[in-house]
């Protein structure tokens, strides 16, 4: 297997806020890695410095090996990256089916050729296949932000699927997320992760939703990794018990 | 009235009504309906920039303006219009794309005055470079291109741009390119998140919008057939900002109705004299704050009141 993101030694800072302080880690193409870590601890700011939303203070990113550190999230997402934000981000004024579109139509042929050809770029039908996959057809014409919050959720996650990503970065996909769809959104990201081969980073919140959706799990605390291994070692980990009620 | 799909048919209807109660009318309402189709094509151009991208311009008037001086100036060289017209939309396309530029640093109130200060410029060239200008005395006996050369031979010519420039509209506001612009308005970052080139996007907003500012002004200077620089400085770039904002910003049909007001509202009230202004004024303010979404706004709610069983209308942006 072979690495497909590295941060070697990443910092950010905030004045004199030490929100990224020296975190380490890889990837392995095809894996789901956790990222939890008591609010506040960071995981969210490692995000945006991995996707180039805002610079790192120090330290490098590495997408295939080939150092992408301060890459704009543009040329990030052209080389098969995918996100989603803490926030909700959905339009709210495109309906869930036009979300979807939007989110893949970039990826599709030249932008002189979208011009003139076909007004949802052809991708109706993987659009209307999102929509069954993730549970949201009967919303499909609604704008978006007509949906529930729940919905509008599952619709941001759906989005970052849309141009075939082979790394994606959900950031609390699952915050909201109705417990009776949390089980069915978790089989959905697994079967994305196994026919796609793509790999995943998701923090999250949801303990069980976590530990049973991983293959590895990475604790942060204060800017720094405090444990990094299989799930059931880590939600153990003295150390990150600690963190937590610490807090 | 925000889905550009559903209101083409009533946008080509509304530009045949207008055209045949022209050829019915006397000489002054013929141009004030030449005027409207002209001023439409200027604020549509205006309302890709402003109403879908989210960019705000002052300086629409300084493309009107480049039109109307490639067509006044080339015009008496031999060059028939329709190469003037292309000419006059391809160098307010390229000052358009740069105009863009200060889009890409700042947004909002920076970005209005950058552009103000842009008009500016294109403003005090139309005034004191008479070599090429003629400068404050203007540009006289600017034919109009055979056979349009009658008013209502010339107002049919204007509505049949108009119409031309709606198709052209309606087809980019369904493709891929109207949802990437929707979406530069909304939220530029999780457009570039998802592959949006925030900054071809924006500059094309930029680009598109001035060309059809040169297509206007092209038309606009065979009208009245004499151009001065005054007439395309600021009070024309904040006329059609109300026009759009007026007729509901970022609506397919707001730039038609908002130009109906300002064309027509002026002369409903000349009757009023010194007080014309101040009640025109009034009128625009209390239309902004009790529909922040201009005409279009009010017309979709009514719609929707009369029809309580449709689909409810949303209000548009
Ligand atoms: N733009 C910013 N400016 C200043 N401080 C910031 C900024 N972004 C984050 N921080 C600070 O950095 C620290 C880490 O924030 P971050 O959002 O990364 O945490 P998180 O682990 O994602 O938390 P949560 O679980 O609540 O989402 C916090 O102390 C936060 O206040
Ligand atoms: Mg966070």
């Amino acid at each position: 297997m072979s690495v497909v993101l590295e941060a070697r030694d990443l910092h950010r800072h905030f004045g004199g806020v030490k929100a990224v302080n020296g975190v380490s880690f890889a990837v392995e193409e095809g894996e789901i890695l956790g990222v939890i870590g008591p609010n506040g601890s960071g995981k969210s700011t490692l995000f945006n410095c991995l996707l180039g939303q805002i610079p790192p203070s120090a330290g490098q990113v590495l997408l295939d090996g080939q150092d992408v550190t301060g890459m704009k999230p543009l040329e990030l997402n052209r080389r098969g990256v995918s996100r989603t934000f803490q926030l909700l981000q959905v339009f709210p004024q495109l309906s869930a089916r036009e979300n979807l579109i939007l989110a893949g139509q970039e990826h599709i042929g030249s932008r002189m050729k979208r011009l003139f050809g076909k007004s949802d770029a052809g991708l109706t039908d993987a659009a209307n296949h999102m929509l069954e996959q993730f549970k949201l057809s009967h919303v499909a014409d609604l704008l978006a932000g007509g949906l529930s919050y729940g919905q509008q959720k599952l619709l941001d996650a759906a989005m970052a699927f849309m141009a075939g990503p082979r790394l994606v970065l959900l950031d609390e996909p699952a915050g909201g997320v109705n417990l009776s769809l949390l089980g069915s959104f978790r089989e959905r990201l697994r079967a994305m992760n196994a026919q796609g081969g793509s790999t995943f980073v998701v923090i999250e919140h949801n303990m069980d939703f976590v530990m049973s959706l991983c293959t590895r799990v990475m604790c942060i605390a204060e800017g720094k990794v405090i444990a990094n291994g299989k799930p059931d070692d880590v939600r153990n980990d003295p150390t990150v018990i600690e963190a937590y009620l610490g807090h | 009235m925000n889905q550009p799909h559903r209101v083409l048919p009533l946008a080509l209807g509304l530009l045949l009504v207008a055209g045949l109660a022209g050829s019915l009318l006397q000489p002054y309402e013929v141009y004030l309906i030449s005027l409207w189709a002209v001023y439409t094509i200027s604020a549509l151009g205006l309302n890709l920039t402003l109403g879908f991208a989210g960019q705000i311009s002052l300086a629409q008037a300084s493309f009107v303006g480049f039109g109307a001086y490639a067509t006044a100036l080339l015009l008496p060289h031999g060059v028939p219009f329709g190469v003037t017209l292309v000419i006059g939309a391809a160098i307010s396309f390229i000052l358009g794309i740069l105009l863009g530029f200060p889009a890409l640093r700042v947004q909002g109130h920076y970005l209005a005055f950058v552009t103000l200060a842009l008009a500016t410029i294109a403003f005090l060239v139309f005034r004191n470079e008479s070599w090429l200008t003629h400068g404050t005395s203007g540009i006289d006996k600017i034919a109009r291109p055979f056979p349009f050369t009658s008013g209502v031979a010339y107002m049919w010519l204007c509505l049949g741009s108009l119409a031309l420039v709606t198709l052209g509209v309606w087809w980019l506001l369904r493709s891929p390119w109207g949802r990437a612009f929707l979406a530069l308005r909304e939220n530029p970052v999780r457009a570039a998140s998802l592959g949006i080139d925030v900054r071809t996007y924006t500059l094309l907003a930029f680009a598109i919008g001035a060309a059809l500012g040169g297509v206007s002004g092209a038309l606009f200077a065979p009208l009245g057939q004499y151009i001065e620089p005054s007439e395309f400085a600021l009070p024309l770039s904040f006329s059609l900002l109300l026009m759009v904002v007026v007729g509901g910003s970022g609506t397919f049909m707001g730039p038609f109705l908002g130009a109906i007001v300002s064309v027509a509202l002026p002369e409903v009230l000349r009757s009023l004299q010194d007080y014309y202004l101040l009640i025109y004024g009034i009128i625009v303010i209390l239309l902004l704050v009790f529909s922040p979404d201009g005409v279009v706004g009010i017309i979709a709610r009514a719609v929707a009141r009369l029809r309580p069983a449709a689909a409810p209308v949303e209000p548009t942006p």
